[in-house]
Parts: structure tokens; sequence; C-alpha cells
């Protein structure tokens, strides 16, 4: 282990004695020149996991049924036009602005219509490309949720829930994390948003899951998925924008992002082996659902611990999760009665608190210079738990506030018929050519 | 003449045809369905779930054939259909009815030369 991350340790420490990347996710007044190289590679990371989210559509949309494929898709990029438009007024200032309205808590409306967010340098980057490549992640951490409600909601009621959500729960945990909050002030080391993003959103998955009840016919009469090669084209888009969504968490192109890119992928190869193992075990047959399902676990689990574990590390981090989760998915969760359509909570959920809590103790030294240990887990278990109870408690209370006004949840007819036909007068497959 | 309406597995298709073929049959229009009998479902796992299936996927057959040739289907069908040494629960059924009418639409051709 030790001789495998040494090159990767010399490049890390190199860059660490050599000062280069202060922590640029906290406010930092520093002036900076822009860097051309940093700039290119944010740039193209910032492309790279904006295609997540469609990813995640068609992903989500190849498990759902026929009559309700149109309806994810539309759920999912209706949120990256919903969102982008939320970050862009006053989102990216709630969560990164220059001061706070309450203290830790949330930043301020300084730069709400991007008022003073240009081309000035912000760490190496320009200022505006920070902006946006942040507003990237917070569009698919609400896209995210759409797993848990897919097959039923109103499409009304979910685009109100939605800005409501990125307004009041995501952008002050991002302020948390990465904006100058008290998370960061902790020392909670979350590299690329497995608590800002996969926590978050899958808390507010499970929450949401339990406000709007199961889809009728749950457990028993639901259909398979209607297209698995899509769900499995759409988990490739998203291994790729990955990358860009880890490595370029670090704002840089140097060692840090090349050590980023690598432990993502070796985690997500050995969470995808990991998982079809298990079900060759247990089922008796490899699955290719859960393959896939593995391989999401696993890209979700390495994001806290991108930035801080070795490659070997990577491969704990990867095979846990597909463990964990799929002992989640496959037994307890039946056991609880609840339906989480497509297992965001059961995934994003249960594999974020995994990777946060494995970031504590397999952060290594050489890497980022944060050395694992029992104190840093309990701080990782501590804003997990933060986090978790914020993001649960303030999806109930929207939703119920959203509920008063309108009904989250179609009638029993509308979803028999189906979202596409009810949401949107479409189909997603015509029968005739 | 007669309308022999055939569920089978879907991977006997092949096999059917093939005998069809050598009893000189080879008219039959097949389709992609799905139905249930008491053959029950073949489980599928989802994300380690083992959910057993209501419907099951089958395919259907249908040919048109004047009075001489109903045995020769039957026996093609039966001998296509079956897996196995002695078939097996799901191997499906075959539905005679009687056919009112054929009518070639080319030619305008009535009955019995109509289908051929």
């Amino acid at each position: 282990m030790t001789a495998i991350r040494f090159s990767w340790g010399i490049a890390a420490v190199a860059t660490w004695l050599f000062g280069l990347p202060a922590d640029l996710m906290a406010q930092d007044d520093v002036p900076a020149a822009i860097d051309s190289g940093d700039t290119a590679f944010i740039l193209i990371c910032a492309a790279m996991v904006l295609l997540m989210t469609p990813g995640l559509a068609f992903f989500y949309g190849g498990l759902v049924r026929r009559k309700n494929m149109l309806s994810v898709l539309m759920q999912c990029y209706f949120i990256i036009g919903l969102i982008t438009l939320q970050w862009v007024l006053v989102g990216y200032s709630l969560a990164f602005g220059p001061g706070e309205l309450i203290k830790g808590f949330i930043g301020n409306f300084d730069y709400v219509g991007l008022k003073g967010v240009g081309m000035e340098a912000k760490g190496t980057i320009p200022h505006v490309l920070f902006m946006i490549f942040q507003g990237m992640f917070a569009v698919i951490t609400p896209a995210l949720i759409v797993g848990a409600f897919a097959e039923r909601v109103r499409f009304s009621a979910m685009c109100v829930f939605m800005v409501l959500w990125a307004t009041l729960v995501y952008d002050p945990v991002c302020h948390w994390v990465w904006g100058g909050g008290f998370m960061g002030a902790d020392g909670a080391l979350d590299f690329a948003g497995g608590t800002v993003v996969h926590i978050n959103a899958g808390v507010a998955a499970l929450a949401f899951a339990l406000f709007i009840g199961p889809r009728k016919g749950y457990p028993d009469k639901v259909s398979p998925p209607h297209n698995l090669p899509f769900a499995v084209l759409g988990t490739g888009i998203l291994w790729f924008g990955w990358f860009g969504f880890n490595a370029g968490s670090e704002l840089a192109a140097d060692g840090i992002a090349a050590n980023a890119f690598v432990v993502t992928h070796v985690a997500t190869a050995a969470a995808l082996v990991t998982w079809a193992l298990l079900d060759w075990i247990i089922n008796k047959k490899p699955t290719v659902l859960g393959a896939i399902t593995g391989a999401v676990a696993g890209l979700v689990a390495i994001t806290p611990a991108s930035g801080f574990v070795t490659p070997m590390g990577a491969i704990v981090v990867g095979a846990g999760s597909s463990v964990i989760c799929y002992f989640f998915v496959a037994k307890v969760k039946g056991k609880f009665g609840y339906d989480d359509t497509l297992d965001v909570f059961g995934v994003h959920g249960i594999g974020g608190v995994w990777g946060a809590i494995a970031t504590g103790f397999l952060t290594n030294e050489a890497v980022n210079g944060t050395a694992g240990s029992f104190k840093q887990t309990m701080i990782q278990v501590e804003s997990v738990a933060i986090t978790a109870v914020y993001s649960f408690v303030m999806t109930m209370i929207l939703l119920a506030l959203v509920n008063m006004v309108i009904k989250v949840r179609l009638t029993d007819r509308e979803e028999l018929i189906g979202l596409d036909l009810s949401d949107h007068r479409e189909a997603a497959y015509t029968l005739l050519d | 003449m007669k309308y022999i309406i055939a569920v089978i597995q879907p991977e006997r298709v092949d096999d059917v045809l093939e005998e069809l073929t050598k009893r000189e049959i080879h008219l039959a229009t097949v389709s992609n369905i799905v139905g249930r009998g008491r053959q029950k479902g073949v489980a599928e796992v989802y994300r380690g779930h083992v959910e057993a299936g209501s419907l099951l996927k089958k395919a259907k057959l249908e040919i048109a054939v004047n009075e001489d040739f109903v045995d020769k289907a039957i026996e093609a069908i039966m001998a296509g259909a079956r897996t196995g040494d002695d078939g097996s629960i799901g191997d499906g059924k075959i539905f005679i009815l009687e056919l009112a009418e054929c009518i070639r639409i080319r030619t305008g051709e009535r009955g019995k030369e109509a289908i051929g």
C-alpha cells in the first residue's frame, strides 16, 4: 500500500510544500492571478458536471415505467433551468456571499443577480467561473431527489418545492461547508460534496418518500424498469461527469486534482465489481442493474474522500459502499415499507454517510495533509448528523407548506394513467411507426 | 378453413416455424405478447429484490389454414413448441377457431385459393 501511494504522495507533498492550493473553497481575499491552466480545466469540469444531470435523467428514466419516462426526464431537465436561474439570482449569494445574514449559517445578498461577480480572480480562476462551477452542483443536488418521488408527484408542486429547497436547504448547507460557514470551520472534510450534495439530497429523498407515500400497488404490483439500457447509458454519463465533479473540486489543475480523478475511478470500479459479486453470490446471477447501482454507490462514497485518500484507500471506500448500500437496499429497506422509488436514500444517503465517515479514518497525510484519526471521524459523524437532521426536518416542513397550496401527490387516476400523459400530455414511445 | 392461434414460449418460435415449413405451411403472423397461466412468473432480481413477475413474455402465432392442413399445423406446433422430452408447464396452448372468410387483397381471390 505504501509503495503504491508513494508517487501520489510525492506530488501531493510537493504541492503542499510549495503552497499552491490554499483552501480555495473557503472565502479568501488574498489577491491572486488568474491561472490559464486552472481556468481551462475548471471550464471543462463545469461542463462535465452539467452533463451529469442529463445522465441522471436517463439513469432514473430507464428505471421507471414506460408511462412515466418523460416525466422523469422533464423533472431533471426543468430543474437545470429552474435552479440555474435561482442560483444566479439569489442562490450563489446565499451560499457564497461575502458577508453572513446569520453567522456561520448563510451568506448574504451582496451577490444577488451576480452583482460584483465578474472576471476578477477568485483563487486562480475567474470569480464568475467559480460561480458557474458551483452552480452545476446546485443543479444536480435537487435533481437527485427526483428518484425518490418518481411516478407520483405533481409537476407544479415539484417546481415550487425545488426552488424553496434549493434556497432554504441547499444554499445554507453549501455555505456551512464551502462558503465559510461553521462546518468547514469545524474541520469537517468534504472534498467534493458528499455532505452538501449526496447526504443532503439522500435524506431529503427519504423525507419526500415518507411524505408522499408509496406508489399505487407498491411493492408487489409495480412493474420492473422499462429500459435498463438507458440506465446503463446514464450511469456512463454520470461516471464521466463525476471526474469533473471530484477532480474539479480542487479548483486547480494540480496533483490533488489528478489524485481525485484516480481515486474516483478506482473506488467506482471496486464498487461496481463488489455489487455484482454480491448479486452473483446471493441471487445466483450478476445483474446489470446491480453493477450500475454499485458504480453509483462508489461514485457517491468517494466524493467527500476524493481529495484525501490514496487509490488503495479508494478500494476500501468503493467496495465498502457497495456492501453497505446492497444490504440496506435489499434487506433493510423492505422492512420499513416506504417507497423511495429509485433508492436515492439507499444509495446517495447511505453511500454518502459511509463516504463521509470513511473519509475520517482513511484520509492520508501524504495526499492532502490530514491524517485519519478517531477525532476526525467524529467530526465527520457530527457533520453528517447535523446535515441529515436539517435536511430531513426542512424537507418535511417545505412539503407541508407546498401541499397546503398545491397537492404534491397526483390523484390515483392520474398516477395510473402515467405522468407523461397526466402531467405533460405527451408519450415517450409511439406504438405505430 | 380454420384460424389457429398458438401461445408459445418466445424462444420456441424459430423451431415452430421450421416445423411448419417442413409441412409446407409458410404463412404465419408472430407477435410478442405477455400473458399468464398456471406457470406463474420467472422471478427477476432488481437491486437484490427478488420480484415474482406476474405477466410472462410469450409469443403468439396466428395461422390461417385449409382443413387439410389443420392436423399438420397442430403437429408442427406441438413438435416445435415443446421444451424438454415431455414438455414443461408454460409451453403454451393452441386455440382453433372457425374462419368465415379469407380474401387476398391483391387479387380479390377468396377462400381456399386466397389462404395458401
